[in-house]
């Protein structure tokens, strides 16, 4: 068999580094958008195997497997099902439209897709990995290319920045790391089936007792705040508005689509699996948090005069439902066929609310990145809010199919994120109704922020300094056309993924111990 | 029952996608090809809205035509649906009819969804239908010379097709999908006229307040879905509002005494209490009067606000369910109260308004009240026949407003008009048409007879006469505050600027067919002949004759009722006719007006309302919509700013300088470590970053070997770190700690 996604991981690299070597511009991107949507491509021919393959089980398809270190117990381990598989897509066609959305890069054209394109294998390795070496490296690898983008082509406080962004990470990443090392050490496995299975049969409580003392609660939470950080979870999010604001807005669609999944991606396939009895322990502190997340989030939105910052705390908002969905998941299983329905609803819901915020997230930020290139000049000063107006007045396209955008961001029936947000509610609130009542709040600020964009934006008074404001080109229609259709038609037959997406959350749900 | 093995469109597409077995369909009664091809009527208007949004501004024709078309379309399969209702029920075979499909999987279940057909349905579809059709051939003469008229018909198309949509979704999670997509359409349309300030703020308003509405509603769906494993209304037996699933929901407590099944239908009448206008969620409606005149007549006045009441009646089953049969419900009751109230409200604030659609509104919200009592207090037929009725006469009145506006141009002061009913003869008679079947005349105009039923039943409700006072109240304003208006508007002599002039034929002929049913609906519900309640609920209807009124105090309550709106009639005319309303000094009140934008207040120069003389305190507090909107302002939107301010405070200081209280203790306990740290992390990337950006001639060399030179140490960096913390940790292993 075809060693699948070791190849769909290293064709980026490949891409990259023919990147690296031209000095062209448009040479540059046409490399990377022709590698972009040769990965597309083949993470949508993954994606379709895995559903295929779905009628003997919801588990790992296209496995690789290989002794790699075995004395240390690293194997070179690799497989995608219905939740990793997702996410290869979801980075696929996200790195795509960044490269597509990326048409005047300031300096250094070569460089800056080369690390778009090591980003994309990053984050293919960490959706593929199955062993936590591995996944580690691939995990801080995406970090990289991550904080060369902000550093080097963000705006005017891209220094502290990208700093606070790479710093803040790797506080998380050595929590994680550490945590492992200890695990390891308990049950010389690094593998995350092994470590599921154990954590299911209730061997590898038995083996922290033994090895470490009593100190699974810590190392749980060690793991929950690598991970809290990159999704990120409140108060550990403080990175996220000024990462999102000050990077390009075209590598912010990288970070809010694609990275913030990495976190969320570790919280089921890490977290919850391996931790489960743990986070079970510290549920109700953390639905609070989550809840936090939804509510604060959105309602710092509020305040926000810069765009960018104003869908950063957005995503927090959206990534909030997944925490919360998450935490409340964490019950024990096994109480019978009607919770168990519950906590397949809530785990679908996130799974596909991940798929839908990283599609609309960057798309919205594809608009910024246009309203930008159309507002950047002696007249503009950033994307404040205040500035505009009346906008749908010259540019009634723009303003229509952002405003589609916009509303698939605020959960409007008929596009893909209600669909999403239905599940997770419908999960959460027989788990723990006074959460999924005080996070459906959310959703009504969550609407006001959204409307109060469109308000400010696009309609009223159009102000002078806009009157030439030039609507979307053909060319940037046709580009932007295929995202929005895809919310479209994920709003209505949601299917396409959840038939997937359910197949591995009942088969994931069976296998855990919560 | 016939279970049909072939599968929709929708499900067949999945079939292909998934391995996983789908559920057969299952159609109650017989599964009519009318009854398969139902959900065309929502699509066709959903269709043509696409086509029209891929339109260019120019093509106006095309664009009206393809609206007009398909909603013609969707006239003509409504009328063969409630042929087909009406074949059953003549026939006496079963007369709901359903077809549910799979949407997605849920873990070994399958989400279903699903349309209906039933009486309700089918009453509803066929005036939908209609009165969209008439309005929709009414805007293409109203909005004749705007720029904007092929979105607007866009935007009029997926209305259609929503609103078409709720009324044959048998899920409540179809409803809801499709609820929300009428609220969106209603807030494109209010805030039509974008480049008004005041038009983009009331549609953001109306979006928002129906969302409160809302996400109660939705954790009413979530609840119910929870429970009762299903959204769908009826399903053979297993709907989540049949006998089986409502048993269920009875049994389970809620808090405070509730039952489940009361905790889930006062959630899903806070979602129609938004959408409905009622207390104390009402404050959008007035304000979506910024829209085109033809969006308010369907959209807030005939249909979409009349969705909330459609709702109720849908989930009926719910909302009356009790553990004894026969008492009202603590639903029910509740929904009663606030209708009562509304009605009053509106019709009291309705008094003291100028703007003619002002006057409408409010008197739209009352008439929802109405309805929801008649719902509450009487059944699904009595609240459900006023919707119908209103539904006719209320259009023709916001039609009719508009060819007033029209002709007047652009007016809407009612102070600033006056005697048209020489100048505009059609507009002037299809009103008093409108005028009188809202005001409940007695015998000739259908509104007598809806709300007639609806004071009677509260009259025989057990739990209080309350909401039946309130509602008589009611019926006096009404009737008084219509006469206010006609006699302003068509009546006196004109004090506006300019000339008057008749609208075009475009407009008239549908407030000519509209006239025609706000008089003849009426003689479909009449105690005589009880067609409508007979028909909803599917049991065979009788000619009664004069025997329909034997029922003790009928015909006294009905002559009582009658006597008040004789009352109100007088009254107003009385005060605002009797006498020619004398005409104001136009300019300086003109000027004023430009200057100030304030619409509200009484400029110096302006006709004073004798009610306004009398009391102008009461008329202030009535003219100031008894302040709820400076009320909200003043509690909610500020609580609202305030936690904004808080939250954003909060992750600035709190979260914010927590991390660098974090940072900055690190960095003193790195103090030692000083050099490595500013030289590596700030030096090193800092300059080297630096460089990169800035330093023009190196950055050939740079990119050639020094940048991927980084990445490399910093990937190996890690690499390192990895492999040596894991041979430490394999070390520590076997050492064993």
């Amino acid at each position: 068999m075809m060693p699948v996604l070791s190849i769909l991981t290293s064709l980026p690299v490949a891409g990259g580094l023919l990147c690296l070597m031209t000095k062209r511009a448009s040479l540059a991107r046409g490399i990377a958008a022709v590698t972009a949507l040769a990965s597309l491509g083949l993470a949508g021919w993954i994606w379709l195997g895995i559903g295929a393959g779905f009628s003997s089980g919801g588990g790992m398809k296209f496995v690789e497997r290989a002794d790699w270190v075995p004395g240390l117990g690293i194997e070179y381990h690799l497989g995608a099902d219905g939740l990793g598989g997702l996410m290869l897509l979801l980075s696929a066609i996200v790195c795509l439209m960044s490269i597509v959305a990326s048409k005047k890069v300031a300096s250094q054209p070569g460089l800056y897709f080369a690390l778009i394109l090591l980003l994309e294998s990053g984050l293919f390795g960490t959706f593929t990995a199955l062993n936590f070496f591995h996944w580690f490296l691939f995990w801080e690898l995406s970090l990289i290319p991550a904080f060369f983008l902000i550093k080097l082509w963000g705006g005017e406080k891209r220094g502290p920045a990208a700093t606070q962004f790479f710093v803040y990470t790797m506080v998380g990443s050595v929590a994680l790391l550490l945590a492992f090392l200890a695990l390891y050490q308990a049950t010389n496995s690094m593998d995350f089936e092994v470590l599921t299975r154990m954590a299911s049969s209730g061997e590898l409580a038995t083996a922290i007792q033994s090895h470490l003392g009593p100190v699974a609660l810590w190392l749980a939470l060690m793991v929950l705040l690598g991970f809290a950080v990159k999704v990120p979870l409140m108060p550990f999010h403080t990175w996220a508005p000024a990462a999102y604001s000050e990077a390009p807005p075209q590598v912010t669609m990288l970070l809010t689509g694609a990275m913030s999944k990495m976190g969320v991606y570790g919280l089921l396939r890490l977290a919850l699996p391996i931790f489960g009895q743990q986070l079970a322990q510290v549920r109700t502190p953390l639905l609070w948090l989550a809840v936090l997340n939804v509510v604060a989030g959105a309602w710092a939105a509020v305040v926000q005069k810069d765009l960018r910052r104003v869908f950063a705390y957005s995503s927090v908002n959206h990534l909030g439902y997944c925490l919360l969905a998450i935490f409340a998941v964490a019950i024990p299983n096994g109480q019978g066929s009607a919770t168990t329905l519950t906590q397949t609803a809530a785990l679908d819901g996130v799974i596909l609310q991940m798929f839908n915020h990283g599609l609309t997230a960057a798309t919205i930020f594809w608009f910024l990145a246009m309203l930008q290139e159309r507002t950047t000049g002696p007249l503009a000063t950033s994307l404040n809010i205040d500035g505009f107006g009346g906008l749908r007045k010259p540019a009634p396209v723009f303003c229509g199919l952002m405003g589609i955008a916009l509303f698939s961001s605020l959960g409007l029936p008929g596009l893909n994120g209600f669909v999403s947000e239905f599940l997770i509610f419908r999960g959460i609130f027989p788990l723990t109704w006074i959460s999924a009542t005080v996070a459906v709040l959310g959703l009504l600020i969550t609407a006001a922020v959204i409307l109060t964009v469109i308000q400010r934006v696009f309609t009223g008074p159009l102000p002078q300094r806009w009157a030439a404001f030039t609507d979307l080109t053909t060319g940037e229609r046709l580009a932007v056309a295929p995202a929005l259709i895809l919310m479209a038609v994920l709003g209505l037959f949601p299917q396409l993924i959840l038939g997937t997406v359910n197949a591995t959350v009942t088969y994931l749900l069976a296998g855990w111990r919560l | 029952m016939i279970t049909i093995h072939t599968a929709s469109l929708a499900a067949s597409w999945f079939a292909q996608e998934n391995a996983a077995p789908f559920k057969p369909e299952f159609i109650e009664g017989a599964a009519a090809t009318i009854v398969r091809i139902l959900w065309l009527i929502p699509a066709i208007p959903m269709l043509a809205a696409g086509l029209i949004a891929l339109l260019k501004q120019p093509q106006r024709r095309l664009a009206a035509a393809l609206a007009i078309g398909g909603l013609g379309c969707s006239l003509l399969l409504a009328i063969a649906a409630f042929g087909h209702v009406l074949t059953s029920w003549h026939a006496g075979a079963a007369t709901r009819e359903v077809v549910n499909f799979n949407w997605f999987d849920m873990g070994a279940t399958q989400l279903q969804l699903g349309w209906l057909l039933d009486p309700l349905a089918a009453v509803m579809l066929v005036m939908v239908t209609f009165v969209g059709l008439l309005i929709f051939i009414y805007s293409t003469g109203y909005m004749a010379h705007d720029e904007n008229f092929t979105r607007f018909f866009c935007f009029l198309s997926l209305f259609a097709g929503g609103m078409l949509g709720v009324l044959i979704a048998n899920s409540l999670l179809l409803l809801f999908m499709c609820w929300e997509i009428v609220g969106l359409t209603s807030y494109l349309l209010i805030g039509f006229w974008y480049h008004k300030p005041s038009a983009a703020a009331a549609a953001k308003k109306a979006f928002l307040t129906t969302r409160i509405g809302d996400i109660f509603f939705l954790l009413g769906i979530v609840w119910l879905f929870a429970q009762t494993g299903t959204l769908l209304f009826y399903n053979v037996g297993f709907g989540a509002i049949e006998s089986r699933a409502l048993t269920t929901l009875l049994a389970q407590p809620a808090a405070l005494g509730l039952s489940a099944a009361t905790a889930i239908g006062l959630l899903i009448f806070a979602g129609a209490a938004g959408k409905s206008g009622q207390l104390p969620l009402h404050v959008w409606l007035p304000d979506a009067m910024e829209g085109p005149t033809p969006v308010s007549a369907l959209i807030h006045a005939a249909t979409m606000v009349a969705a909330g009441v459609y709702l109720v009646a849908r989930v009926y089953p719910l909302m009356s369910a009790s553990l004894h049969p026969g008492t009202p419900t603590i639903s029910l009751t509740v929904v009663a109260w606030v209708g009562a109230l509304t009605a009053l409200f509106g019709a009291l604030v309705a008094v003291a308004q100028n703007d003619i659609k002002r006057i409408l509104a409010y008197s739209t919200v009352s008439q929802l009240g109405y309805m929801m009592v008649g719902l509450a207090v009487g059944g699904v037929a009595v609240g459900m026949f006023h919707l119908i009725t209103h539904a006719f006469f209320k259009a023709l009145l916001f039609l009719g407003a508009g060819s007033v506006i029209h002709g007047c141009h652009e007016e809407q002061d009612i102070r600033h008009m006056g005697g048209l009913r020489h100048s505009m003869p059609w507009t002037f008679w299809t009103y008093c048409c409108g005028m009188l079947a809202l005001s409940g005349f007695p015998l000739f105009f259908s509104g007598f007879w809806s709300k007639d039923a609806i004071i009677g039943s509260a009259h025989n409700w057990p739990v209080s006469q309350g909401p039946f006072v309130l509602l008589l109240i009611g019926a006096l304003l009404t009737a008084f505050y219509m006469t206010r208006q006609v006699s302003y508007v068509f009546f006196g002599k004109w004090r506006g600027h300019g000339t008057p002039h008749e609208s075009p034929s475009v407009m008239t002929m549908p407030l000519a067919i509209l006239a025609v049913f706000a008089v003849g609906l009426g003689f479909f519900g009449t105690p005589a002949w009880p067609w409508f309640s007979s028909f909803l609920e599917s049991k065979p209807v009788a000619f009664d004759g004069l025997a329909g009124f034997n029922e003790p105090g009928l015909v006294l309550l009905m002559t009582f009722s009658s006597l008040l709106v004789f009352a109100g009639l007088g009254v107003g005319w009385w005060l605002y006719a009797r006498r020619p309303i004398a005409a104001p000094a136009l300019a300086p009140f003109h000027k004023h007006r430009q200057e100030h934008g304030d619409e509200e207040s009484t400029a110096p120069g302006e006709i004073v309302d004798v009610l306004e003389k009398a009391s102008p305190s009461i008329w202030a507090f009535l003219a100031g919509r008894m302040f709820f909107d400076e009320f909200y302002e003043a509690t909610v939107l500020r609580w609202y700013g305030w936690l904004a301010s808080l939250a954003g405070w909060l992750d600035r200081r709190v979260w914010g300088g927590l991390v660098s209280a974090v940072s900055d203790s690190f960095r003193g306990l790195g103090w030692f470590n000083k050099n490595l740290d500013s030289q590596g992390i700030d030096g090193i990337f800092d300059k080297g970053c630096e460089e990169l950006v800035t330093g023009g001639g190196v950055l050939a060399w740079l990119q050639a070997g020094r940048t991927p030179g980084y990445l490399r140490m910093l990937a190996f960096g890690v690499l390192l770190l990895a492999g040596l913390a894991l041979v430490v940790g394999a070390a520590m292993g076997q050492v064993r700690l």
